[in-house]
């Protein structure tokens, strides 16, 4: 029961650059609940996967954890990781991302972070708007609505990822708008959409290939991931 | 050269390296995680038949890169593209002394392309002079990820890179390879990040920037400075086993590549031995854009012979047989 509840507090914890979670990519190796500790190993699909997004999913795996009403003691680690060492010697200590990594640390990560949210939001966006050409492809993407959207996966996804951006998600809003939720001028959308999809494909891309490296690198992976 | 269906192709293989990652050359666990890395890609992205014992794949020497190239490979010319990689190997992981020996011997096969590091300054400067003229350099790698010291990367637009590629410009080294990697201060921000890329593009007229493995992964950062940079390329080095893995997603990225920077910017590599070339040119030329895939355009046979080759080879100077060139001249 309770080790269910960690698991689904994890399930908030995204690959940044993946835009997934965590447990979907089998980066949880092991969970183990004693009372009120709870134990986390990660694992990520190379030795040398970012350091930053490393960090990123191991300290937001402990935040989750930490909120839980009924944690005392949440241990994170990272395993086989370049910089394993250094991330749990920080973990350990609470001592953040400054404290974890020091001189190689200049603010926080907050800016990459947004970064992939952006990124996450054009993919999510093209995939949403490629989907109505394909039914009607008279459509006019710079007139589309999010009401005009079809209920389902994509349009809550692109949803989700509008609020994550703090972006205008009402049904009257424009689909096509930029990382700041202005719609693009109409002479603009075809290289928009065009760039959009060629974010989307590299997302998608990185995401299959890390599952195939994690299959790779631990065999005993899940089929599926 | 490889034949099929009555078209000859001149394949300019522009990514190869010769490695010794063997226990005795490596200098810590890092030595160990970084060819492990390299074998899991191999791993994962080869068809069975092609796969490697890890033993062979630790270190394989000159004789069986002339053979996997040249003999069964289809390979008409190489350029060796090494990482140096000091802080994990003794003797670095691409073996200058093997490799630019082996070149020597086959100078109409193989061309030696050597790296170097701006951190080291002025003494790494005046070593660049010596490498280009013992080597007699066209080309250099750069991994910009290298660690040194404290230090674990640094970029193209730092001021003593700058002046790196000033000495470039002076010593007719045209062909900058840059390889993007994980490690790059601060870590606040994307070390994949490519915009240095666009800087130095954009200051250096008179230089190729050709980004490895197509900027992957961040494509679409890649793909956008490529078309406003005339002398940015791509490197297909890991991009390509992408053919037989997920061939809808090689699609994709040779058709985002093909629009956004076209047909003359692209080249051909296998990364040599991270894979091995035969079976990736074979696959190649057999290719085509799935027919549901409708928002690219079928690739031709031309644009398959630009990329196999003709691309890398106009970069180079390589000189092609008659008969084996483009029907539209290659713009460089």
């Amino acid at each position: 029961m309770l080790e269910r509840q960690a698991w689904r507090a994890l399930d908030a914890v995204l690959d940044p650059e993946l835009d997934e979670p965590i447990t979907e990519l089998d980066f949880v190796r092991s969970l183990e609940v004693d009372g009120g500790r709870v134990t986390v190993h990660l694992r990520l699909p190379t030795a040398f996967c970012s350091p930053n997004f490393a960090y990123l999913m191991a300290s937001d795996a402990k935040d989750v954890l930490s909120a839980l009403p009924w944690t005392e003691e949440v241990v994170v680690r990272l395993d086989d990781h370049h910089d394993s060492d250094l991330i749990n010697r920080g973990l350990a200590a609470d001592a953040g991302y400054r404290g974890t990594f020091g001189d190689e640390a200049e603010e926080s990560l907050d800016e990459l972070r947004l970064i992939f949210r952006r990124k996450a939001h054009t993919a999510a966006m093209e995939r949403s708007l490629t989907a109505l050409i394909r039914q009607d492809p008279e459509l006019r993407p710079h007139e589309t609505t999010l009401g005009d959207l079809p209920a389902g996966p994509a349009t809550d996804a692109l949803l989700r990822r509008r609020e994550a951006l703090g972006l205008n998600t009402d049904p009257a809003a424009k689909v096509l708008v930029d990382e700041h939720g202005n719609p693009y001028p109409a002479e603009e959308t075809p290289v928009r959409l065009r760039f959009a999809r060629s974010v989307r494909i590299s997302i998608e891309g990185n995401a299959h290939f890390c599952r195939g490296l994690l299959k790779t690198r631990y065999p005993e992976a899940k089929a599926n991931a | 050269m490889y034949s099929k269906d009555g078209e000859n192709y001149f394949i300019v293989d522009a990514h190869i390296a010769l490695w010794d990652a063997r226990p005795e050359n490596q200098l810590n666990i890092h030595g160990k995680q970084f060819i492990d890395c390299f074998y899991d890609y191999h791993r994962n992205l080869s068809p069975e038949p092609e796969l490697w014992p890890y033993e062979d794949y630790l270190y394989y020497g000159g004789e069986r890169l002339m053979k996997d190239l040249f003999e069964d490979g289809y390979v008409d010319h190489a350029i060796f593209q090494p990482a140096r990689l000091g802080a994990f190997y003794k003797n670095g992981f691409g073996q200058t002394e093997e490799a630019f020996a082996l070149a020597s011997q086959h100078p109409d096969k193989l061309t030696y392309n050597h790296c170097f590091d701006p951190r080291f300054e002025q003494a790494g400067l005046e070593q660049l002079r010596r490498d280009a003229d013992r080597f007699g350099l066209k080309g250099v790698k750069l991994y910009t990820a290298e660690w040194q010291g404290d230090s674990r990367g640094y970029k193209l637009d730092d001021p003593w890179s700058y002046r790196y590629l000033e000495a470039c410009q002076e010593l007719g080294i045209r062909n900058i390879h840059v390889h993007k990697g994980p490690t790059i201060r601060p870590l606040d921000r994307d070390a994949f990040d490519v915009a240095d890329v666009d800087k130095v593009a954009t200051d250096f007229t008179d230089l190729n920037f050709v980004v490895e493995h197509c900027g992957l992964p961040r494509l679409e950062d890649f793909c956008w400075i490529a078309t406003q940079e005339p002398n940015v390329h791509a490197g297909l080095a890991v991009a390509m086993p992408f053919i037989h893995t997920r061939p809808r997603y090689f699609a994709q990225i040779i058709g985002e590549l093909l629009y956004w920077l076209g047909e003359d910017r692209i080249q051909f590599s296998s990364d040599y031995a991270l894979w091995t070339p035969r079976w990736l040119v074979e696959r190649f030329v057999d290719f085509q854009i799935p027919a549901d895939m409708t928002e690219y355009a079928p690739i031709t046979v031309a644009q398959k012979k630009k990329v196999l080759g003709l691309n890398a080879a106009a970069m180079y100077g390589i000189e092609v047989p008659a008969g084996l060139g483009a029907e539209t001249p290659v713009a460089v």
